[in-house]
């Protein structure tokens, strides 16, 4: 039966070996007769490869998805290009059939991966020291601010900004909520200044956490506000776009401590969500607090150079309720693709990307503001994702319209921000071509809206 | 002289000006980008990324590749991490555009098919556990004791009740511990008693109407099923608290027995042990948990519910704590689980059981010649032995064990994990493996005893590195290259 092994004259010789005359036996001799379940499990009958292929096709085929749609969505997830090769070697066996480097004899080319990734990431944050990854970039921002509420002692104050991902603050308010830390929310200031957030900046405060390009896609004062920070003793954790460092300053060198990020962006599918990939990287003096897996640099006994998991200390095997994270597992498989895709894009190909991204944006900008319904909401310098007002106010009827014309053309902003009900957050990636972003602005100057729907 | 492609650094192999990926021109009028970008944002230079061609690249990564064992290419008895055979068929389904190019803020008119399959997943796991309430949010089976704790924490503010201990199994995985920790609680250890089993006296001592949550692992890591578990979870809900059991042995009793129906509060499931979800060198997994019906409220934001015209929808629960994760959770690693849960339909995931129970008691009749098992004739999917009697006798130590064994072509069991057996080896087979392979890895075991010595101490010796200076690698540490000129 499917992926089993053994024949009835194996199941014989075992039992024999054993000394049992049944498995059931060898239940019943450890599994108390009361809490047995005496019936099937109702999960229906087994189902043959063949059967599921056509059931997981016609399922697939209901969904929409960036294959069948042109994708203008965004809000920390992305339809980038990805490379054929990401998807070849990430296949390998060899890699997606391992498990955790606990022989490092026999895991060398998953901890070489591990140690070439946290170099990458370094390289795009500008910071000293990065894990093997964590779960994504929501609990990699919450992971961040608590590893600096651990670094600065007696502070238990955070700071953060509406223009943070609204998901990524709710994981953090949960997070939060039982250990004794106080969670401050700054609105978004009109002129997107960072004043507001800095006057909130006190000596309680422990950090301060900011997404730069930030959640509605303009760019942040990094400087000022890790200025700010420092003048008063607290951290800046930045949640930043790893795609925008082709031409953006990055993390480290605006002045931030710590540097979280969505990796799904560098050479991840969409996959509705997940598996994604959470970026940290933090100043070295740091690195102790710094949660999740780390891969070092070492020699074996013949005085080979060779990598290993290193600084456990940190990790609950170890300290268990002394751990300063729980985070066991890690995103390797993902972690690995980042890996090749940055490595076959190198230093020209994220510019470039990045470049695309960012005229591509602009060109859509343009194109949409021609129809008088729109208006771009804020002026000023955005990378590749920006919001639109719908001026008839039909924002759900708009994208619904859109949608059938084979186009997925935003995400509503009414779902995080009821003020912002007549708004929509468009994202452009290098995928994007001209005709696509032409068809976009057509399509939603030609929407019905919804008084014109109505007097019909 | 040896080909260093593989084992060269990326960055070691960079030439300046090589490019594997180059994009079409631009088809767009657009300012440059000076324009768009005010200076103060705008860097000088891209990231210092290294340079290579495509055949670098490929070459180096399909080299390393080489340099890890792994379920396709070896067996893999990991106690406690469950390496199962990872079938292809499902990693072909996960990658069908309709799954793998859903980007998660669609609108739920355009994901039914997606969230047909999700909810009934959460379905299926309620069926397995015995527990109506699910979420398929969290991350990894850690993240999901986690989310599950914060849930009980709610659960317990609602309700007027101050209640700050955790407990937890001496023999518990140590995430347990940490996520009670992170959870805000203050954490207390249940001993182990001779059997292995927990000590109920001191269960007794320590349960009182501080106790919110006594955690436990059943089958637990010695992989024995505690048969006192009734009188347990009786205790524990007599003194006012929940049980969490820790799933990550759910694949040694699939419709044998179930959480739920044995007095467990809340679970959470490892989807790549139970469910055979490939792992990738450490992750991802996931870690959805199922609650009883009181908590269900308290679940993490969405989960998949289905309206009266049978419309699949995500929804907030009424006391949700919140969100522990963007977007959705890991869905492609759900995907598979659910493939592999219709693959065997109910009768058939206990069929999954039995043949882990049987493949595990077969090799401890086996190893039982040739190590001390101190925990019983009999176990669930897995066993610990000690090589405590062969360290005095050959002066083997388990560390030693599990490094020669990788010269036989085996990866090594799970070694000094649970901490309360000496010179632990924790020893898995799963339901994925012949006879054959257990046979020949008795043997190696075996032969290994026989040899004791340098050959033993200095394993292994046919993989490329070994016996790596982890002192070294943790007090100098070295986490990224860096070009020489900054090393200097």
């Amino acid at each position: 039966m499917a992926y089993l092994f053994h024949t009835d004259a194996d199941r014989a010789q075992m039992l024999a070996s054993i000394g049992a005359d049944s498995v059931q036996q060898i239940i019943d001799q450890q599994v108390p007769q009361d809490v047995q379940l005496q019936r099937p499990l109702d999960l229906g009958d087994a189902a043959g490869e063949l059967t599921l292929e056509s059931e997981m096709r016609r399922l697939a085929a209901q969904n929409s998805s960036a294959s069948s749609h042109a994708c203008f969505l965004g809000c920390g997830a992305y339809d980038h290009f990805i490379p054929a090769a990401v998807d070849e070697i990430a296949s390998r066996g060899e890699y997606y059939t391992s498990y955790t480097p606990y022989q490092a004899e026999v895991s060398q080319g998953n901890l070489q991966v591990m140690f070439e990734y946290e170099t990458l990431i370094t390289q795009i944050t500008g910071l000293a020291v990065s894990n093997a990854s964590l779960y994504d970039g929501g609990s990699a921002a919450t992971e961040g601010v608590l590893m600096a509420l651990a670094s600065v002692r007696n502070r238990e104050k955070v700071i953060t900004s509406e223009a943070v991902h609204p998901e990524y603050r709710d994981i953090l308010e949960a997070y939060l909520q039982n250990i004794g830390a106080t969670l401050v929310t700054v609105p978004v200031g009109d002129n997107g200044d960072s004043s507001a957030i800095i006057s909130a900046i006190d000596e309680q405060t422990a950090c301060v956490l900011i997404q730069h390009p930030n959640f509605l896609g303009r760019l942040e004062d990094v400087t000022a506000i890790a200025d700010a920070a420092h003048a008063k003793g607290a951290l800046l954790v930045q949640s930043f776009d790893p795609i925008s460092t082709g031409l953006l300053k990055r993390p480290g060198d605006l002045g931030a401590d710590i540097a979280v990020a969505e990796g799904q962006c560098l050479g991840n599918p969409l996959q509705y969500g997940g598996p994604y990939l959470g970026i940290m990287a933090c100043r070295e003096d740091l690195v102790r607090r710094l949660p999740g897996r780390i891969a070092g640099q070492t020699t074996d006994r013949r005085g080979n150079r060779c990598w290993v998991l290193t600084l456990q200390t940190r990790e609950q095997h170890i300290r268990r309720e002394k751990a300063t994270s729980n985070i066991c597992s890690n995103q390797t498989l993902l972690a690995l693709r980042a890996t090749v895709y940055l490595s076959l894009l190198g230093p020209e190909g994220l510019r470039e990307t990045a470049s695309h991204c960012l005229r591509k944006a602009d060109y859509a900008k343009r194109r949409i503001t021609a129809s008088d319904r729109f208006d771009i909401v804020h002026d000023g310098p955005v990378f590749k994702e920006f919001v639109v007002r719908d001026r008839s106010d039909d924002v759900d009827g708009l994208l619904r319209h859109a949608e059938s014309q084979g186009i997925l053309a935003g995400v509503a902003l009414g779902q995080f921000d009821p003020s912002m009900n007549d708004c929509f957050l468009v994202a452009v990636t290098e995928k994007r071509s001209r005709d696509d972003i032409d068809r976009l602005a057509a399509v939603l100057a030609d929407a019905p809206c919804r008084s014109a729907v109505a007097s019909a | 002289m040896r080909n260093q492609q593989a084992t060269n650094l990326l960055f070691e192999l960079s030439r300046p000006g090589r490019r594997a990926h180059r994009l079409d021109d631009l088809d767009i009028d657009s300012p440059d980008v000076e324009h768009l970008i005010p200076d103060e944002h705008r860097a000088d230079q891209p990231p210092p990324l290294p340079e290579l061609a495509e055949g670098d690249v490929v070459r180096h990564f399909v080299g390393l590749s080489t340099l890890n064992m792994s379920v396709d290419t070896h067996f893999y008895p990991l106690g406690s991490c469950t390496m199962k055979y990872n079938p292809k068929r499902n990693e072909r389904l996960a990658s069908l555009p309709g799954i793998l190019d859903v980007h998660p803020m669609q609108s739920e008119g355009t994901t039914q098919g997606l969230l047909a399959l999700l909810y009934d997943l959460q379905h299926m796991l309620a069926e397995i556990s015995g527990l109506p309430g699910v979420s398929l949010q969290p991350a990894a089976g850690a993240h999901g004791e986690l989310t599950a704790l914060l849930v009980a924490a709610a659960y317990f503010r609602d309700s007027g009740e101050d209640r700050r201990i955790v407990l937890t199994a001496d023999s518990a995985h140590g995430t347990n511990p940490a996520s009670a920790q992170m959870a805000g609680f203050k954490t207390k250890a249940v001993k182990s008693n001779a059997d292995g089993l927990v000590d109920m006296d001191d269960l007794r001592a320590k349960l009182d109407d501080q106790t919110a949550v006594f955690m436990l692992t059943n089958p637990n890591t010695l992989g024995l099923f505690d048969s006192q578990i009734k009188e347990i979870t009786d205790l524990v809900h007599q003194a006012g608290a929940l049980i969490y059991l820790d799933g990550a042995n759910m694949n040694a009793i699939l419709g044998i027995t179930r959480p739920g129906d044995f007095g467990a509060d809340l679970m959470h499931f490892n989807p790549h042990k139970t469910f055979s979800g490939p792992h990738g060198g450490g992750g991802p997994g996931a870690g959805p948990i199922c609650v009883r019906d009181f908590l269900a409220p308290y679940l993490p934001s969405p989960i998949v519910d289905k309206d009266d015209r049978g419309t699949y929808r995500l929804r907030r629960p009424d006391n949700s704590i919140g969100r522990v994760r963007s977007f959705f959770g890991n869905v492609g690693v759900l995907v598979r689980a659910y493939l592999y849960i219709r693959t065997y339909g109910g009768e058939g995931l206990r069929r999954v059981s039995e043949d882990a129970l049987l493949g595990a008691n077969y090799l401890l009749s086996k190893v039982k010649h040739i190590m001390d098992v101190p925990h019983g004739e009999r176990c669930m999917h897995e066993f610990v032995a000690s090589a405590t009697k062969l360290k005095k006798q050959h002066g083997l130590s388990a560390m030693d064990l599990a490094k020669r064994i990788l010269d036989y072509g085996f990866h090594a069991p799970t070694v000094y994990f649970p901490l309360v057996v000496d010179e632990a080896v924790m020893i898995e087979p799963t339901e994925t493996e012949s006879k054959e392979t257990l046979d020949a890895f008795a043997e190696a075991l075996f032969r290994i005893t026989e040899e004791a010595g340098d050959l033993v101490h200095e394993a292994p010796h046919t993989t490329r590195i070994s016996r790596p200076d982890d002192v070294t690698a943790a007090r100098r540490p070295v986490l990224r290259w860096q070009p020489k000129s900054e090393t200097d």
